[in-house]
């Protein structure tokens, strides 16, 4: 069933694969992006209680559902990367994991910047600032492990597991606001009811998470080629890529 | 799948599933304390079998009783009742309170009990709901008037 997925494992393949997805990522979260936060901060009507202020969830959702979603294809890759010890699959949780991290702080910092005007304090303790503050400490673990073993399958493999049981908080993230009593408010679109959120609000925000994950994904592929490389360089298939763009560049 | 696979598979799970365990029996045993704050009803009826003392500092969740709030005219001094499902709690304030702060709204204050049912604030924040619409949709769905808080009935 499986049998198509195994020749992508081939770093070269791996490679060749990111080569032809990158433009598509690229253009179209461009595209996207650009509609969403345009409708989003220019058009979309202010909130009846937040005004203005409101607009920060155009950045701050799609990054903070971002920060879960890369978090689980990480743990994924690394997973796959463990059990079957596919080299490709470790590189990949090296090439996410920086990303993820950046997400994280985005979410974090858009949050604490909103909450200084509304909630009247920039950080408070509750079980969803904490979970999330441990998500980032998760990510920065994983990129410490990968980093600081001098042979990189050792490193894979440590910073694989601590992505593994790093799984374990993402519950705790989305169900904390439900769990315990918080000063974040609960989900608004994640959630099996209908959004409480106005449709001329709503469909800006969806067109952000989509191009904002199409932008990480396109972040992660890229990302991915340069770890191929820097990994492989002493490989022969990319000394011949390399020379065969030398040899169309003269 | 070979027996070194499956081997890992089952090692990589084992590994999952104890810090699974681990840190559902620590959230478990931690309990009620992960709560950022009480709910007026805890605080005058108990939370899991214990009543806050007197002169405990603690925080407390609720959402402001229409037409309580009370203010000083010559201070920043201001009361407030705040309320869950049940009993009502008085909470009393020095300072500016945040943006999102009205009546009918979930607030969190951090203080002393001083009193059964009486709180000294050192800290208001508003507790924000999850949902946003536009002040014409709000006002025809809960007849909620868009008012800016410099012009709300409290002042």
């Amino acid at each position: 069933m499986w049998k198509w997925l195994h020749p992508y494992a081939k770093p070269e393949r791996a490679f060749a694969l990111c080569t032809t997805l990158l433009p598509w990522f690229g253009v179209s979260a461009l595209l996207i992006l650009a509609t969403g936060t345009i409708w989003g901060l220019a058009f979309a009507p202010a909130d009846y209680q937040q005004g203005d202020s409101f607009r920060i969830i155009y950045l701050h959702v799609p990054s903070a559902i971002l920060s879960m979603g890369t978090y689980s294809a990480m743990a994924i890759a690394a997973f796959i990367g463990l059990v079957w010890q596919i080299r490709t699959a470790h590189m990949a949780v090296a090439a996410i994991a920086p990303v993820g991290a950046v997400l994280t702080f985005i979410a974090l910092f858009t949050g604490a910047a909103w909450g200084k005007p509304m909630w009247g304090t920039w950080w408070v303790w509750d079980a969803r600032l904490t979970s999330e503050l441990i998500l980032l400490f998760l990510y920065l673990g994983v990129i410490a492990l990968y980093q600081s073993f001098e042979d990189k399958e050792q490193g894979s493999k440590a910073s694989g597991v601590m992505a593994l049981v790093g799984v374990v908080n993402l519950p705790i993230i989305h169900y904390s606001v439900e769990w315990w009593n918080t000063l974040h408010q609960g989900a608004t679109i994640t959630k099996f009811a209908k959004p409480s959120i106005d449709s001329s609000m709503l469909w800006p925000l969806l067109l952000c998470i989509l191009g904002l994950a199409l932008l990480t994904g396109a972040m992660c592929l890229y990302r991915l080629q340069n770890e191929l490389l820097r990994r492989e360089s002493h490989r022969p298939w990319v000394r011949a890529m390399l020379l065969e763009e030398e040899q169309n560049a003269v | 799948m070979n027996p070194r696979r499956k081997q890992r598979l089952m090692a990589v799970g084992g590994i999952v599933v104890v810090v699974a365990g681990a840190i559902s029996l620590m959230l478990y045993a931690l309990g009620q304390n992960i709560d950022l704050f009480y709910t007026p009803s805890e605080i005058v009826q108990g939370k899991s079998g214990q009543k806050p003392q007197i002169g405990q500092r603690l925080r407390i969740g609720g959402m402001v009783v229409e037409g309580s709030v009370r203010r000083d005219p010559d201070s920043l001094a201001v009361s407030f009742d705040l309320v869950d499902t049940g009993p009502i709690v008085t909470v009393s304030y020095q300072g500016i309170l945040p943006d999102l702060f009205r009546e009918g709204q979930g607030i969190v204050a951090t203080g002393h009990l001083v009193g059964e049912t009486q709180i000294e604030a050192q800290e208001v924040l508003a507790k924000h709901d999850e949902e946003y619409m536009p002040p014409e949709v709000a006002e025809a769905m809960k007849g909620i008037k868009h008012v800016k808080p410099s012009e709300s009935s409290y002042n």
